[in-house]
């Protein structure tokens, strides 16, 4: 095992944020935990006891080469395997946009964890509006798939969010906008590409 | 004298050992064995500290030969030669691997054709039903024998995974690491009705006499080779089975008879008249009697979750998708109860074709996590 902590990607600046939200030795889930990287980075800086859930065959080696617990299982047959409140964090890092069912893995990561943090691209990014007002699906640095071929099928905006958020009976704990790994504090509909919140049901 | 040439990822020419254990054995079904023996075989070696063993538990028909050769039949190779080895996945160069053959087995330990201690014939009848839980506590027999409080991993397939799974629950503080593949906590109706048919396939054979069988000398053959052709049915996928032998007839043209048309019959055939006269029928009765108790989560009511709380150990689970005898949804069902114990696991649900035997397979994302999760394994 290396002695060095995990280093978070560079390109992947939720990733920090979601990192110093999470309390030591606290109980973190992962859904869609890629390499491990997240997760073992958490348990060197942290301590925490973490899961990962990846599907993806590759993913799931690195996960294993990288020491965090990992569990190969499709989201989208939900949390089953996990009781009620049985983690302090549940998160999901830019992978909200490619489920199919938005709404049901956002009411099992509130069933399954005490809070959820989730981040994804923002479509209301003035990029996309204008790409969109162009004529043409947005192509960027947070959104960099072309249309015909993209894992993305529910892209959304904050305000698209924050209005499902409510319909869940969500509270918002925190929320921050990013743009080129900076915050954003002005206008953050239209000028983050990339969003983190964290939330629970109480 | 012939040299034999074995690849340089093979731990070469091996042989048996015995132990010998003197102090009764108290079994699951309230019997006693007063003394037994235990045949076994080791890869690697002991370091200093001896905090480097790993314990491979065998499944149905397999024994404690997990790797290597034999010198006088260098054509017997381990049947877990694939994972064990220098530089293979269970790296012998970093463990010291252990292979034991259970109580009550044909290959060495003390087992139905052992001499009954008291009437100097051979068990064969007589000789206790054992279960995983006995298996378990006579390999700990060993484990204190070879000086190895805590085995830094056991590690098992199918029924060697039911041992694993044990190990845990009946040493928690001697076990750091188990890999649980293609395991089920319990066997289903499914799986002991199969068990069942291969049962009386032996018991109804005219030459089974009761078990005792050697006194006769006789063995019961056509049974054993019956119960070795079901069970071999359920080793395999149906997709597996249709790649590997279609339809194809044997002779070119339908016989219109009885003697083998289809090319799996004469595969079945085989495997079966090479399993007779190889295996002892009062052993596979047995083993088919463990897999059938098998089940931790009984003593709790039906509850899993409460079963699996003493375990103290790191666990890797995996699980084969085309394994319809031992189904990954068997699996979760052990994931699940870790999880609520708040164990650190790690779980593998690999999509391959070959059933249930899959977990004996050369699949590289299998053979590669298995190698990841070793070598994570501080010594």
């Amino acid at each position: 095992m290396n002695s060095a902590p995990a280093l978070l990607p560079a390109r992947r600046p939720d990733l920090e944020a979601i990192a110093r939200w999470v309390k030591p030795q606290s109980r973190v889930l992962d859904l869609g935990c890629g390499d491990g990287t997240l997760l073992r980075h958490l348990w060197e800086t942290r301590a925490v006891h973490g899961y990962g859930i990846e599907i993806d065959d590759a993913k799931v080696l690195a996960c294993v080469q990288n020491d965090v617990n990992v569990l190969q299982m499709n989201l989208e047959s939900g949390l089953s395997a996990f009781k009620d409140a049985s983690f302090d964090y549940v998160i999901l890092s830019q992978t909200l946009q490619a489920v199919r069912h938005t709404e049901s893995i956002l009411r099992e990561m509130l069933r399954v964890g005490r809070e959820v943090i989730v981040s994804f691209p923002n479509f209301g990014h003035w990029n996309a509006r204008l790409q969109v007002l162009a004529g043409r699906m947005p192509v960027s640095t947070s959104l960099p798939y072309v249309w015909y071929d993209t894992p993305n099928i529910h892209l959304c905006t904050l305000d698209d969010f924050e209005s499902l958020a409510k319909t869940l009976g969500v509270r918002i704990g925190e929320r921050l906008v990013l743009h080129d790994g900076k915050a954003v504090h002005m206008l953050p509909n239209l000028r983050g590409s990339l969003v983190v919140y964290r939330m629970s049901t109480h | 004298m012939n040299t034999v040439l074995l690849p340089q990822d093979s731990v070469g020419v091996v042989s048996e050992q015995r132990a010998q254990f003197d102090v009764p054995l108290h079994l699951s079904s309230g019997g006693v064995l007063p003394r037994f023996e235990l045949a076994y075989e080791t890869y690697g070696t002991l370091n200093a500290a001896r905090s480097n063993a790993v314990l491979v538990p065998h499944a149905l028909n397999a024994s404690h030969h997990v790797a290597g050769v034999y010198a006088h039949t260098p054509q017997n190779v381990g049947w877990w030669d694939n994972m064990v080895g220098p530089g293979k996945p269970l790296d012998t160069r970093r463990f010291f691997v252990i292979g034991v053959n259970n109580l009550g087995g044909c290959h060495g330990s003390t087992g139905p054709i052992s001499m009954h201690p008291s009437s100097g014939q051979p068990w064969g009848g007589d000789f206790p039903v054992v279960t995983v839980e006995d298996w378990v506590a006579a390999q700990a027999r060993l484990a204190d024998f070879l000086g190895i409080d805590c085995f830094a991993a056991v590690m098992g397939g199918s029924l060697g995974a039911m041992q694993a799974l044990q190990w845990t629950l009946s040493f928690p503080q001697r076990v750091r690491h188990a890999l649980v593949i293609a395991a089920t906590p319990q066997l289903s109706a499914q799986n002991i009705a199969f068990n069942e048919v291969a049962r009386q396939a032996i018991v109804t054979d005219p030459d089974f006499h009761g078990g005792h069988y050697y006194a006769h000398g006789v063995v019961p053959r056509r049974g054993l080779r019956l119960a070795r052709m079901i069970g071999h049915i359920t080793y395999l996928s149906d997709d597996a089975m249709m790649e590997k032998f279609g339809r194809v007839l044997r002779r070119g043209t339908p016989g219109y008879d009885f003697d083998i048309d289809f090319e799996v019959e004469s595969y079945l055939r085989h495997q079966g008249d090479k399993f007779a006269g190889v295996f002892d029928a009062n052993t596979y009765l047995r083993i088919t009697k463990a897999l059938d108790y098998f089940d931790p989560a009984a003593a709790h009511g039906g509850d899993l979750t409460a079963a699996l709380a003493p375990s103290r150990a790191n666990f890797f689970v995996a699980s084969f998708t085309s394994d319809w005898r031992f189904a990954p949804s068997r699996s979760r069902e052990i994931v699940r109860a870790l999880l609520d114990n708040r164990r650190a696991v790690s779980y593998l649900e690999i999509d391959a074709p070959h059933g249930h035997d899959a977990f004996l397979m050369d699949d590289p994302r299998y053979l590669g996590a298995v190698r990841a999760y070793f070598e994570n394994i501080a010594l």
